[in-house]
């Protein structure tokens, strides 16, 4: 029978299924299971009250990204809180015998970059995390996704997950994209397209030619933003530049089992005639640079639109909700979007933190000057080995010379649980992925860009089309 | 897991679509290493008019008057109406814990985000999906009427109104069986540590370099 990449990848992991219902729930294998601070402790701490210990300790890579401070890291973390959550990661990894990137490791960063640049995650795998974000490893053809703190303990005592199948959506995104339109433009039209639940019971499989095309980098930012459209998992199937990526990785196969594991890789990918749930197609080259404007990812539109006006929308619901999301934002219909001025912008988060976004905000903000009306420019990058690889290019300098603070790794301002945060009213142009009210910081309006568009505005001070600058 | 017993509560209604669960329980009490606690932070920057950090004394904060949870007819509510694609955003199960350490059992929206929605299944708290134009009808039932309630009976999967009027719903047999006997899903997996075992070692053999 003709197989979805989706299939294909649950298929290899049941453990067991119950026949409970049409939809069964299954036992499934899980096989890398990555950890941070934040939704850990309450798992390491029950699982040790009922005497129980981890299942296979070597599937486990835990690191600290959300509390991590991004200046002065010799000093420590000095909210005593966010440094006892550190701290207790710390304490579970080392008592259990865990492999953790503590915060003064080089390979230290936001766990959903580390996972790739370390070759931790493979395809075939399946990837969970407790962390919405996990989608981000479907970019490597494995069915990666996020789970609470009981599954993270479930994980970690069985190496399995009860759980059911999801539906199977295809978007197909065919033709080239134009200049400076990217990954991320892609995830935010598509949100805008099927909306925040469009993806809801689905596991997205991304393909056409433009996904070809992108980079490891850039599929991994269109995976990570799946759950934005609702969906637990995104995938793209392997092909050359998967391989090619993995390639000499730290934890990758290598020599005689990395060619049988590519044999094996080569296999995944969505049958010729598979038949999905649900397909969605888009043209490449009508995708615009996106900006969001209001509080949800799906309240979306171009560079060259404008504010919409709630009186338009006949549903009454959606009515009230944009008009509530105007009002946080402190936007009125109709305003184009260029005249929408800033005070902070952040390149970062799992999203857009690696090397290719800090590469492609570079280029904008090179021998320019970020706009005397931004109270703060931060470039935050996604792990201390894409910081490594961005000083060996000279891109803090760049970064530096033009007004930006140039930050140690980790998730900082995306949800403001260090000190990187917007002050009640402040207006950020921010790479990250959510632009919920209070996501940035209490009272802090988020619009949501990729980071030629969040560097672009912190030249200009307000939002500008990335592809009418020089 | 405590076992999930038919009961009538009292109805608030949370009337806004894509409640996400930043809104539900901000970033700031997530640094918490415990599992309680969190019910006095439940939708704090919608239900305080100032702002919230862990460990502050609730009792002197300012209460937001404006916000539904905070009308003196909704206190002790146990069911919560919402709107579509409630509990979006991030795999927080801290979300979840506020919900129910504030006095909440179900949830009833015309969806959930799924991972809140599983969530909610691990706890004992009850997600119940209602179509629109009931949900609708719930909702202009508790606006209109003090002192609203509904009984839950997970049983029959039935909601019953107070003028008797019948809606049900349907839970997945295999969450229903373990809510209603308050299971513990890790105990239930480990009775197939043999499967578990037999798996990983085929799984071992066709792609050893998973276990390197």
């Amino acid at each position: 029978m003709m197989q979805t990449l989706y299939d294909k990848l649950w298929e290899q992991h049941v453990v067991h299924t119950e026949l409970d219902s049409a939809n069964s729930t299954t036992l499934l294998y899980i096989d890398r299971h990555l950890v941070h601070e934040v939704t850990s402790p309450q798992a390491f701490e029950s699982l040790k009250i009922a005497g129980r210990k981890p299942w296979r300790i070597n599937s486990i890579l835990a690191v600290a990204d959300h509390n991590v401070p991004t200046t002065d890291r010799d000093q420590g973390i000095h909210d005593p809180v966010s440094r006892l959550q550190v701290e207790t990661l710390d304490q579970n990894c080392d008592e259990l015998g865990i492999t953790e990137f503590k915060m003064d490791d080089l390979r230290q960063g936001i766990v959903h970059v580390i996972g790739p640049e370390q070759g931790a995650t493979l395809p075939g795998m399946t990837v969970v995390c407790g962390d919405s974000h996990t989608s981000t490893h479907g970019a490597f053809g494995c069915l990666a996704f996020g789970i609470g703190t009981s599954e993270v303990e479930h994980v970690l005592a069985t190496q399995c997950l009860l759980t059911k199948k999801s539906m199977a959506m295809r978007i197909v995104v065919d033709g080239k994209l134009g200049l400076g339109v990217t990954a991320k433009d892609i995830a935010l039209a598509i949100i805008g397209e099927i909306g925040t639940a469009g993806g809801t019971g689905y596991a997205i499989e991304f393909t056409g030619s433009a996904i070809q095309a992108l980079t490891m980098e850039g599929r991994m930012t269109l995976c990570n933003m799946a759950i934005e459209a609702g969906a637990r998992a995104g995938m793209v199937a392997v092909d050359e530049t998967t391989i090619e990526y993995i390639k000499g990785r730290p934890f990758a196969p290598q020599g005689e089992l990395l060619e049988k594991a590519i044999t094996y890789w080569r296999t995944l990918h969505s049958d010729p005639d598979a038949i999905f749930d649900k397909t969605l197609t888009l043209n490449a080259a009508s995708i615009r640079p996106q900006v969001t404007w209001g509080t949800s990812p799906e309240m979306v539109t171009t560079v060259d639109g404008f504010v919409p006006d709630p009186a338009n929308v006949a549903d009454s619901v959606k009515r009230q909700d944009m008009e509530q999301a105007l009002n946080y934002m402190g936007l009125q219909p109709n305003t184009p979007i260029q005249s929408i001025t800033l005070d902070k912008v952040f390149i970062g988060s799992c999203t857009n933190s690696r090397i290719e976004d800090l590469r492609a905000a570079a280029d904008v903000v090179k021998g320019k000057h970020v706009a005397s009306t931004i109270k703060l420019a931060l470039v935050v990058p996604g792990s201390g080995l894409v910081k490594h690889q961005a000083e060996k290019e000279g891109l803090d300098k760049v970064f530096q010379t033009a007004g930006f603070e140039w930050r140690e790794p980790g998730c900082s301002m995306c949800l403001a649980m260090n000190d990187d945060r917007l002050s009640k009213g402040e207006r950020c142009a921010s790479t990250s992925n959510r632009n919920f009210e209070g996501r940035q910081g209490p009272g802090g309006r988020t619009h949501l860009v990729s980071p030629a568009m969040a560097a672009a505005a912190a030249i200009a001070g307000h939002f500008v089309d990335v592809r009418e600058i020089d | 897991m405590e076992t999930f017993q038919a009961f009538e509560g009292l109805v608030a209604p949370l009337d806004r679509a894509n409640v996400d669960t930043d809104a539900i329980i901000p970033k700031q009490f997530l640094k918490s290493i415990k599992r309680s606690g969190f019910g006095q932070y439940l939708f704090d920057e919608w239900r305080y008019l100032d702002h919230g950090e862990p460990g502050m004394d609730v009792t002197q904060r300012h209460l937001n008057p404006g916000f539904v949870l905070n009308q003196p007819r909704y206190q002790s509510a146990q069911i919560l109406l919402a709107r579509s694609n409630f509990g979006c955003g991030s795999s927080r199960e801290h979300a979840p814990w506020a919900l129910q350490d504030y006095g909440f059992k179900v949830i009833i929206a015309p969806s959930f985000a799924d991972i809140f929605f599983n969530n909610c299944f691990k706890i004992g708290l009850l997600p119940i999906i209602l179509d629109r134009l009931i949900m609708d009808q719930l909702f202009r039932e508790v606006i209109e009427t003090m002192g609203y309630t509904l009984k839950v009976d997970l049983q029959t999967q039935l909601l019953i109104t107070p003028d008797g009027e019948q809606f049900t719903f349907n839970v997945d047999a295999f969450r229903r069986h373990c809510l209603l006997n308050g299971l513990d899903e890790i105990g239930l997996t480990l009775q197939q540590t043999d499967k578990i075992k037999q798996f990983e070692q085929r799984h071992r053999e066709e792609q050893p370099w998973l276990f390197t």
